[in-house]
């Protein structure tokens, strides 16, 4: 008599163990644990941990104590958050659609030069490579006032009171949007990416209708883009919540004291405050002052801002998500 | 049991535990005990400190000599290191055994919370007199009567003036109180026909250079916190009288023209420091100045003096601050740790080298009148300020430079004019400090 093997069957210990059916549903689950891991690990321990944290009295040596709501109290009476939260507001209403516009503009006249494209495109990306802090000092001191070749070349034109940029409250955070708006390669290419996949044959269609430049632009080139505007609008925006480096380092540099020996915070948001952003303030709490249950107050508030303005984009434009 | 009722519960015991290990992720063991009198220091230690380059070498060059005195113990030296990165590293255990701050403002947070370790147990055993120490010094090494931390060297600070501009101007003495800084500030100051600063005889804005209130608070002797570690700021009359005074300099040479003089000068720490470049005659500066006077200005002639000051009975005092040292409560090798520790900090031949080879001042009785410290006629007017008994400091507290930083940021509105009523806004920083110091413990 002929033996009938089945075909799948492993070894007898492991198929009584688990059923096929079982073990094709665990498959999947088997591949993604190491990304479950890491999500558990690096994002919602410490998440829960900050959640837990911001109700303690907290300084990394001893044990937590817990306080209740004190740390979220203070909250509402902290002068220094409103002043920050209102800074890092000024840079995502302005900085992040400067920024988009700037990229998008760029990624449209690259994308009609005919002759030396790639050297172009090359030329437009190279400053996103340069390292924040080196970027921030260089532009810092090209646009300082009196001796910075901005405004000597100002002074030759015969602008007789340049701006003091950096130094002026009121040209400190336009200041850094025009550093935001140099380094804009990197978005640059990715709308470059985005503007050469709308289908040549819409633009063709759209022409022969009788569209003008502007039509075509309106109703082919954006809806074929709008996945990647949403895309840039809300990494954008939770970029520049975490908006840190570049404030921190032109404070310091404007205010003529690169380096304290004491540590560099008594320099954040010169002048004046007006370059004091959120997570300035958050780092200054919990690794100046050693406040970590407050700090992590902040930065749970600065988590939920950011997760409920990326919930509000994805829902309101969810149709250009697709 | 309902699918999302499962899936609700999974959620829920996952979180659970979470928070379980987030509560139960305490940091370090408790200190090691203290040995007995007598014990040989041997084995490794491992050293963290902030210095680079010169200053660096002359740390290597102490540690050195504390291997040939103590052969069986090995240093290891890490330079170029920051408070925060040591406070975390404590708090994982994995900190070094002794570590080196350049800041006071640390000692409240490193003392309260265990960071550092007590050492009145290793001074007591090992008889390590404190009297040798200027009370100032003591003051701000220790917290609510915790010592965790010994003085290494002080910063003092005091007033430069170009000796060139004053000759050229026909003045032959620095000036010994405010309203006298007032008139030189005034004398001195060169201006265009409409009215843009060429050189400030003294530039009054807080936040330039070291126009700090700390620095200049010794000038009205004001006072930072009470007894219990609240802020005093608002209720202390002597700092009304130190911003009226700025003020009213500040108006005279009018804030946006200030604004637009001080934005043109150089970095501080830079060659073209405005006090090297004579862009003004008058500055408030560390001892630490003339290293780079000499270094970067040879042909800048200066003089230095002390603060001038509201009540003549205070000439003389001034700020000091300076570098701390302590013994990690996670240290792996704390005996070894502790007799490096009491090498650099009493040890006179060690001071007076440090202190000739990082130009900082010394900071023991011993040291100061060693006949081996280098002594010039402009470094012995800061250690003049040093050993007056009116001298002051930043006191330590819980929550660092909180309460500087946060009145340095009310004074930056103060002096622009964005604020006007001071005693509505000290209150203010009155109430943000507290606040702070409440939930730091």
């Amino acid at each position: 008599m002929a033996t009938v093997v089945r075909a799948g069957a492993g070894s007898p210990g492991t198929s009584r163990l688990l059923s096929l059916r079982t073990r094709r549903r665990l498959t999947p689950y088997v591949f993604v644990a190491p990304v479950l891991l890491g999500l558990v690990v690096f994002l919602v321990y410490p998440l829960l941990a900050a959640v837990y944290f911001s109700f303690t009295r907290f300084n990394m040596i001893e044990a937590p104590e817990w306080v209740g709501l004190d740390n979220w109290r203070f909250l509402l009476t902290d002068d220094n958050v409103v002043k920050a939260a209102r800074n890092t507001l000024w840079l995502v209403v302005v900085m992040v659609p400067a920024r988009m516009l700037g990229a998008l503009l760029t990624a449209i006249l690259l994308n009609q030069v005919k002759r030396g494209r790639s050297a172009y495109r090359t030329l437009f990306y190279l400053p996103a490579l340069a390292p924040p802090v080196a970027a921030t000092l260089a532009f810092v001191l090209l646009l300082k006032p009196g001796t910075g070749p901005v405004s000597t070349l100002l002074s030759h034109l015969g602008v007789s009171d340049p701006p003091l940029w950096f130094n002026d409250p009121d040209w400190s955070k336009p200041s850094l949007v025009l550093l935001a708006l140099w380094g804009v390669g990197d978005l640059m290419m990715i709308f470059v990416a985005a503007l050469l996949d709308v289908p040549v044959e819409l633009h063709e269609a759209a022409a022969l209708d009788g569209a003008g430049t502007w039509q075509r632009f309106r109703y082919v080139t954006l809806p074929g883009i709008s996945p990647v505007l949403l895309f840039a609008a809300i990494t954008g925006i939770i970029g520049t919540l975490q908006y840190f480096t570049q404030a921190a380092v032109a404070a310091s540099v404007a205010s003529g004291a690169v380096t304290g020996g004491g540590g560099i915070s008594d320099t954040f948001g010169y002048p004046n405050g007006s370059t004091f952003t959120y997570p300035l303030w958050l780092y200054v709490v919990g690794f100046r002052y050693h406040v970590l249950g407050y700090a992590n107050v902040l930065a749970v508030v600065l988590f939920a801002v950011s997760i409920t303005g990326t919930l509000i984009l994805l829902r309101r434009f969810r149709e250009y998500a697709k | 049991m309902s699918t999302s009722a499962t899936r609700l519960a999974a959620v829920a015991l996952t979180a659970g535990l979470l928070l379980t290990a987030a509560a139960g992720c305490t940091p370090g063991a408790a200190p090691a005990p203290v040995a007995s009198a007598g014990v040989e220091p041997s084995g490794e230690v491992e050293f963290w400190h902030f210095f680079t380059d010169r200053e660096a070498k002359a740390v290597d060059d102490i540690v050195a000599d504390f291997q040939t005195r103590y052969p069986k113990v090995k240093v290891v030296v890490k330079g170029g290191q920051d408070d925060t990165k040591m406070l975390q590293a404590i708090g994982a255990g994995q900190g070094p055994d002794l570590g080196l701050s350049y800041s006071t403002d640390i000692v409240g947070k490193f003392c309260s919370s265990g960071a550092w370790t007590d050492l009145a147990p290793y001074l007591q055993r090992d008889g390590v007199a404190m009297d040798r120490y200027p009370a100032v010094v003591k003051s701000y090494t220790e917290f609510r009567g915790k010592r965790c931390a010994m003085p290494f060297l002080a910063d003092v600070y005091g007033l430069y003036y170009n000796k060139k501009i004053f000759a050229e101007a026909g003045v032959t003495a620095p000036p010994k109180t405010l309203a006298e800084l007032t008139d030189l500030a005034k004398k001195l100051t060169v201006r265009k026909p409409d009215g843009t600063i060429v050189r400030a005889g003294f530039l009054p804005s807080f936040g330039f250079y070291e126009n700090s209130p700390a620095h200049l608070a010794p000038a009205v002797g004001a006072t930072w916190l009470k007894a219990d570690g609240t802020s005093a700021i608002g209720s202390d009359p002597k700092w009304r009288e130190l911003f009226a005074w700025q003020k009213e300099l500040v108006d005279w040479y009018g804030y946006d023209k200030l604004e637009r003089f001080r934005a043109s000068l150089g970095d501080e720490w830079g060659a073209d420091n405005a006090f090297h470049r004579g862009k003004v005659a008058i500055a408030v500066d560390g001892e630490w100045r003339m290293a780079f006077l000499r270094d970067q200005a040879e042909d800048v002639p200066f003089g230095v003096a002390p603060l001038p000051v509201t009540d003549p009975a205070r000439y003389g005092a001034g700020y000091v601050t300076g570098n701390v040292i302590g013994v990690s409560r996670t240290a792996k090798n704390p005996e070894a740790a502790w007799a490096l520790l009491k090498f650099l900090t009493s040890d006179t031949a060690a001071i007076v080298r440090l202190s000739n080879g990082i130009r900082n001042v010394p900071t023991t009785s011993d040291a100061l009148a060693s006949k081996d410290l280098v002594v010039d006629p402009e470094f012995q007017v800061f250690l003049d300020i040093f050993a007056n008994p009116g001298t002051t400091t930043t006191p330590p507290s819980v929550v660092g430079a909180a309460y500087q930083e946060e009145l340095s940021a009310f004074l930056q509105e103060y002096q622009s004019g964005k604020s006007t009523d001071l005693g509505a806004g000290l209150a203010r920083v009155d109430e943000q400090i507290d606040n702070l110091v409440k939930l730091a413990g």
